[in-house]
């Protein structure tokens, strides 16, 4: 190859062929355009005419000139001119073809993959064998086979959500072939422990190149709570320039879907490598962030999940009547409210009170007589947990011989004390928490010490639902479960009368573990001592989060040490009533640039990427010619009427760029969308498609402005990436199998169109005749389209849905095809059916998208003078067909603009029989 | 100089249906061209033969006595004579130019000059045998006669293949003295015997209209670049580098052309008009027209 500055040429002996360019020069200047022979009776008028100059024998000089220019063009196209070339050596023998693997290459992975795709195929050509290994993703061996295969297996080569450690590192310069061989290494641009040593174990066997991009590598630590704010580290490889990056934070709506919550710019300063992103965010919304992800980065280190350490539980402490007023120290709500204050949001009020506010937890402190027990426990019921701390008040209880749903065991009234003046034996200890409780692991200590407690009548049940026990095996601790919720029982007080439990750590840990106090203080994972935590979901290296599938249990201790591997995916973790999030980034890591030892050609660095341009240099060429063409019949006078025409639209084809075939909505149709009910279709790019759209929602907003109080404006097509979706009323999108899809940003647009009330009627036009969705090209295309959109859960249209009697009583919904069933937004679950009605109650709410198959359009179509424009059906039941289409219309657009008008309707009877009364 | 049809049964049929198929529609458009010439009786406007009461004059002597309207004269003291008005069939002769020049057309929406040629010199025929005059060929072939059925023959020798001729020249020589004559042809010829032609026509007392048919290219010249010309026999050959720069002097040597021919027809008196292809074909039919009745008169 021989390079001309950024230029390279693969053949450099083509370009021999400029040289004749001068030879051409002079026989193209000599030979004068040929003549063209008309047939013209007026010669006789010509005889004796002189032509008044001969300089036009030859060919002027601009044409010349063109043509050398095209013809050096297809010269230097010929010639493999490549743009930044990046300097190749052929080497031989087996090449090594080595990926860190981690996340932090998923950025550009697609880059990486062509970088090895061309190794492979260099490799293939000059019949090098070849192997591709991940160091994150570990190999059996290392054995070199023919680079095509090795190309087969590319598309499944993915990086691995964890980094390779030292480990990794040594395991592979273990498994390192014998002989010489080539080394590609595809850097991920962070430093790491045990590369120099693989390094140096490559570099012993032949030359080593290393694949790096300039791009940085951003990394987002845990979220961390304190003080009623979110933070997050954020940093970076290289500490070079300021950087702005955007952290988002993500979670699910009420709805169930998942949405952008809370969005902060961040700044990394000139110089430094770490940032901090910090999120003052409402409790609600805080309990609702699912994840944080730096913008734009899709790389699982840039993403941080989150678990119940930032999400606070709401706990409700209600204390028993308290004889001895102002002795705060020694209430048993001090306690808790010290052991809670850091990781919970503490409510006080009365049970009453409390059951409304819907806490997560209700603790009552030496509650005998509970004041609204059928409340309570239907609060319990529906999943609340209940934790009693027992007290003089229930010891004194006489509790009787029922079981009290409210109390997780029977408890004999009296209770004991152990060790007092008065008792005989040493205050009890406690036993080992047994395995299967949640306590299991905690480590006792030693000094707690318990000297009164209730007890509990023994039972069948007794041992199952002990969860803690003192030594002597009078259990301390009982829980049972309650409908979705649970009651537990602490046997000793809240305060450290009767035990010193409340003043041990042990106890701050125990109510986290029951998981009242969710989650842990980040960074103390101490307690997670003999649990197993399973993977809810885990995240792959490009960020997204993946069912977790059947991957095996964690030992809370593993989980603890937090070192992500093969055997310990980033993800979120369960155990029991508690998440545990594990990131790819964790909290006190550092990045730092991969340092190459001198010598190690790094190549990739450079923005400027190897460019082929043979293909330009040869389109140039062409596209001279072709100008030539058009000159040289211009010369010769042959380019006249219809040809010129042509030539111009051909020049024209050439030349321009495509055009914007739409223009944005002007002014005037935002006003007019706004002023007006509008009935906009999506323009698909088929011209057909949407002069269908247009007339048939003319067809339609004739009939409803004849039939209805609603006059609807002339419809209007838009354009998604560039009109204002918001002034629109309802959007009929006619789904195409090839229709371009909608960029991002035209998504998000929809999104919100659709969150401010908008409705979307899809229509796949194809009468779904695969059932929903299947096989048809535009079903596909209708989930590839849709897949962005927030859509709710979807039904078909049930049988009392506003649709059905929003203005014509209908019972189905055909257009120009009938029958497939009609999918609306689904039916809140608790929908019930109202006394007396035939309807559900299900207030408010437009479905958001209306979903079918039966080309609406066609059948509402009506050319210019009114006429249909399809025929629908046969005969007169074809018309029936087509007045039902309309009908069906005419209830979309009222169930746009009315909403569940018509629903409530459905009370009036009821209204009016107590009005009467 | 209009070509005997090949002697060849075959060949003859295959020309006579040819011949059968044109006849008509040629036929049908001239007299549909004839009709838009609002037609009216063009008398003599002067005593003589005739049909028509042209007026009543007191007798002379020497007039017949038959010769005497009696009941005019009843009315009077005098005796009175009733003229009718001089009706003299003209015999008009027409010359179309059949030589290849004449079959050019600029463009295939255009019709050929000798399609024009024709048609307007079968509708002036139709007109004036509707008129009553006598209309034949300036050629032997076709001496002047009355009647529809001379339209027929006329429309046949119009059909006829044109001849073998770069540049067709006029005939004079079948001329009746004091007839009527009209030459319709493009004149890019040589005009020596076009001016032969008029000047024997003079002689004769033969007066008439000059009609030049023109393509429209062939007035505005639009060519450019190298081109060599020919004509339509491709026996004639001009070649150029650069058409455009020529285009200047071969229009002024057409208007030369034209003055020419409308100076020779000035000092002969006769009428001489130039039509485009291009423009409908009613305009130059009236002028025809016109221009003969006026030398009628």
């Amino acid at each position: 190859m021989m390079i001309l500055g950024p230029l390279g040429f693969a053949n450099p002996l083509l370009l021999l062929g400029l040289v004749a360019l001068p030879v051409l020069w002079i026989l193209l200047r000599v030979v004068p355009p040929a003549p063209i022979r008309r047939r013209f009776p007026g010669v006789a008028l010509l005889l004796g005419l002189k032509d008044e100059d001969h300089e036009t024998d030859r060919t002027p000089w601009w044409l010349l000139l063109l043509r050398m220019i095209a013809i050096a063009a297809l010269i230097l196209g010929f010639a493999g001119p490549v743009l930044n070339p990046e300097p190749r050596e052929p080497g031989s023998g087996p090449v090594l073809i080595l990926a860190d693997g981690s996340w932090a290459e998923a950025r550009d992975w697609p880059r990486r993959q062509d970088r090895i795709a061309q190794m492979l195929t260099d490799a293939a050509r000059a019949g090098r064998p070849a192997a591709l290994v991940s160091v994150a993703g570990g190999a059996d061996a290392i054995t070199f086979t023919g680079a095509g295969s090795v190309a087969e297996t590319l598309p499944g080569f993915a990086p691995v959500p964890w980094e390779p450690d030292a480990a990794a590192h040594a395991a592979l310069s273990a498994l390192l072939p014998e002989g010489g061989f080539d080394t590609l290494w595809l850097s991920d641009g962070l430093a790491r422990q045990g590369r120099d040593d693989l390094l140096s174990a490559l570099r012993s066997h032949g030359r080593v190149t290393v694949f790096e991009t300039a791009r940085d590598v951003f990394g987002l630590k845990p979220a961390v709570y304190s003080d009623g704010k979110v933070s997050l580290g954020l940093v970076r490889a290289h500490a070079g320039g300021e950087a702005a990056v955007e952290v988002v934070g993500l979670g699910l709506d009420p709805a169930g879907t998942e949405r952008e919550l809370a969005r902060l710019p961040v700044l990394f300063e000139p110089g430094s490598a770490a940032a901090e992103a910090v999120f003052d965010l409402p409790a609600e919304l805080r309990n609702r962030i699912g994840r944080f992800e730096i913008l734009g980065q899709k790389t699982a280190g840039a993403v941080a999940l989150t678990d119940d350490a930032i999400r606070r539980r709401e706990v409700a402490i209600v204390e028993g009547a308290t004889s001895r007023e102002g002795l705060e120290l020694l209430s048993p709500g001090h306690y808790l409210r010290q052991a809670l204050a850091p990781t919970a949001d503490v409510i006080d009020g009365t049970l009453e009170d409390t059951i409304l506010a819907d806490p997560d937890v209700i603790i009552l402190t030496d509650v005998a007589k509970i004041a609204a027990p059928d409340a309570l426990r239907d609060w319990v019921e529906k999943g609340g947990l209940l934790v009693r701390f027992a007290g003089p008040h229930m010891a004194a209880q006489d509790w009787g011989a029922g079981d009290d749903p409210l109390l997780p065991v029977r408890l004999r009234s009296g209770g004991r004390s152990v060790g007092g003046a008065l008792s005989w034996g040493e205050p009890k200890t406690l036993a080992p928490f047994e395995e299967g409780s949640p306590f299991a692991g905690l480590t006792v200590p030693d000094e707690v010490r318990v000297t009164t407690q209730v007890m509990a009548e023994p039972g069948p049940d007794l041992a199952a639902r002990t969860i803690a026990a003192l030594a002597d095996g009078t259990p301390l601790v009982t829980r049972s479960d309650l409908g979705s919720g649970a009651v537990v029982l602490f046997h000793v007080t809240a305060n450290a009368e009767w035990s010193g439990l409340p003043l041990s750590g042990l106890f701050v840990q125990m109510l986290e573990r029951l998981a009242v106090a969710s989650g842990q203080i980040a960074g103390e994972r101490d307690d997670l001592t003999g649990t197993v935590w399973t993977a809810e979901r885990v995240l792959d290296a490009f960020g997204a989060l993946q069912d977790a599938g059947d991957l095996p249990g964690i030992a809370g201790e593993r989980l603890a040490a937090g070192q992500t591997g093969a055997d310990l995916r980033p993800g979120i973790y369960a155990s029991g009533d508690r998440t545990l999030a594990l990131n790819a980034v964790g909290t006190d890591r550092v990045f730092a640039p991969a340092l190459w030892p001198e010598g190690v050609p790094v190549e990739g660095l450079a923005d400027a990427v190897e460019r082929p341009m043979t293909g330009w240099f040869l389109a140039a060429g062409l596209a001279l010619l072709l100008a030539d063409v058009l000159a040289a019949l211009a010369l010769s006078g042959r380019l006249t009427g219809a040809r010129a025409g042509l030539a111009a639209i051909l020049l024209a084809a050439v030349l321009l760029p495509i055009p914007q075939a739409r223009a944005e909505m002007t002014e005037d149709e935002v006003i007019r969308a706004a002023g007006h009910v509008v009935l906009a279709y999506v323009r698909t790019g088929d011209a057909e498609v949407d002069r269908v759209s247009e007339a048939g929602l003319r067809g339609l907003s004739d009939v409803i402005f004849y039939r209805t109080a609603v006059e609807p404006d002339v419809p209007m097509g838009v354009d998604l990436e560039a009109d204002e979706l918001s002034v629109l009323t309802l959007l009929y999108w006619p789904v195409t199998a090839t229709g371009a899809m909608p960029s991002p940003a035209a998504y998000l647009r929809l999104n919100r169109y659709l969150r401010s009330g908008g409705m979307i009627l899809f229509d796949t036009r194809d009468a779904d005749i695969a059932g929903f969705g299947n096989a048809t090209p535009e079903g596909r295309r209708l989930q590839a389209l849709a897949a962005p959109l927030e859509i709710p859960p979807l039904e078909p249209v049930p049988a009392d849905h506003v649709l059905t009697r929003a203005f014509y009583l209908l019972q189905d919904f055909p257009g120009r095809f009938s029958g497939p069933p009609v999918w609306v937004e689904a039916a809140p679950p608790d929908a019930e059916q109202a006394e007396g009605m035939p309807f559900r109650n299900l207030n408010d709410g437009v479905t958001p998208v209306i979903i079918g198959g039966n080309d609406w359009a066609a059948a509402w179509a009506v050319d210019d003078s009114g006429w249909p424009m399809y025929p629908v059906g046969r005969g007169l039941s074809g018309e029936r067909q087509r007045e039902i289409a309309y009908r069906f219309g005419v209830n979309v657009v009222m169930h746009v603009l009315t909403g569940n008008y018509k629903s409530d309707q459905v009370h009036v009877p009821a209204l009016l029989e107590r009005l009467g009364q | 100089m209009i070509q005997p049809a090949p002697a060849r049964p075959a060949g003859l049929r295959r020309k006579a249906e040819a011949l059968a198929t044109a006849l008509p529609p040629l036929l049908a458009d001239a007299r549909h061209l004839a009709t838009t010439v609002q037609m009216g009786e063009h008398g003599r406007r002067r005593a003589g033969l005739g049909d028509e009461f042209w007026q009543f004059r007191p007798a002379h002597a020497g007039d017949e006595a038959r010769a005497i309207d009696w009941r005019r004269s009843a009315r009077a003291d005098q005796h009175f004579v009733r003229e009718k008005e001089w009706h003299a069939a003209q015999s008009v002769h027409l010359w179309v130019d059949d030589a290849r020049s004449m079959e050019f057309s600029g463009d295939t929406s255009r019709t050929t000059k000798a399609d024009r040629a024709r048609l307007l010199a079968l509708a002036v025929s139709v007109l004036l045998i509707r008129a009553g005059e006598r209309v034949g060929l300036a050629d032997p072939v076709a001496p002047p006669r009355s009647g529809e059925v001379q339209l027929i023959r006329l429309a046949q020798t119009f059909t006829a293949p044109p001849g073998d001729a770069d540049y067709g020249a006029p005939e004079a020589r079948a001329m009746l003295t004091g007839s009527r004559a009209v030459f319709v042809s493009d004149f890019l010829g040589d005009p020596a015997p076009v001016e032969r032609a008029l000047t024997l026509a003079a002689d004769r007392g033969v007066r008439g209209a000059i009609l030049q048919i023109l393509d429209p290219v062939e007035e505005a010249f639009p060519f450019d670049g190298r081109t060599i010309f020919e004509s339509m026999t491709g026996a004639i050959r001009h070649e150029t580098r650069r058409a455009g720069d020529l285009r200047d002097r071969y229009r002024a040597r057409l208007a030369e052309r034209k003055d020419r021919l409308a100076t020779l027809a000035r000092r002969v008196d006769w009428q001489f008009s130039t039509h485009h292809t291009d423009q409908p074909a009613q305009v130059p039919l009236l002028w025809l027209y016109h221009a003969l009745e006026r030398v009628r008169q």
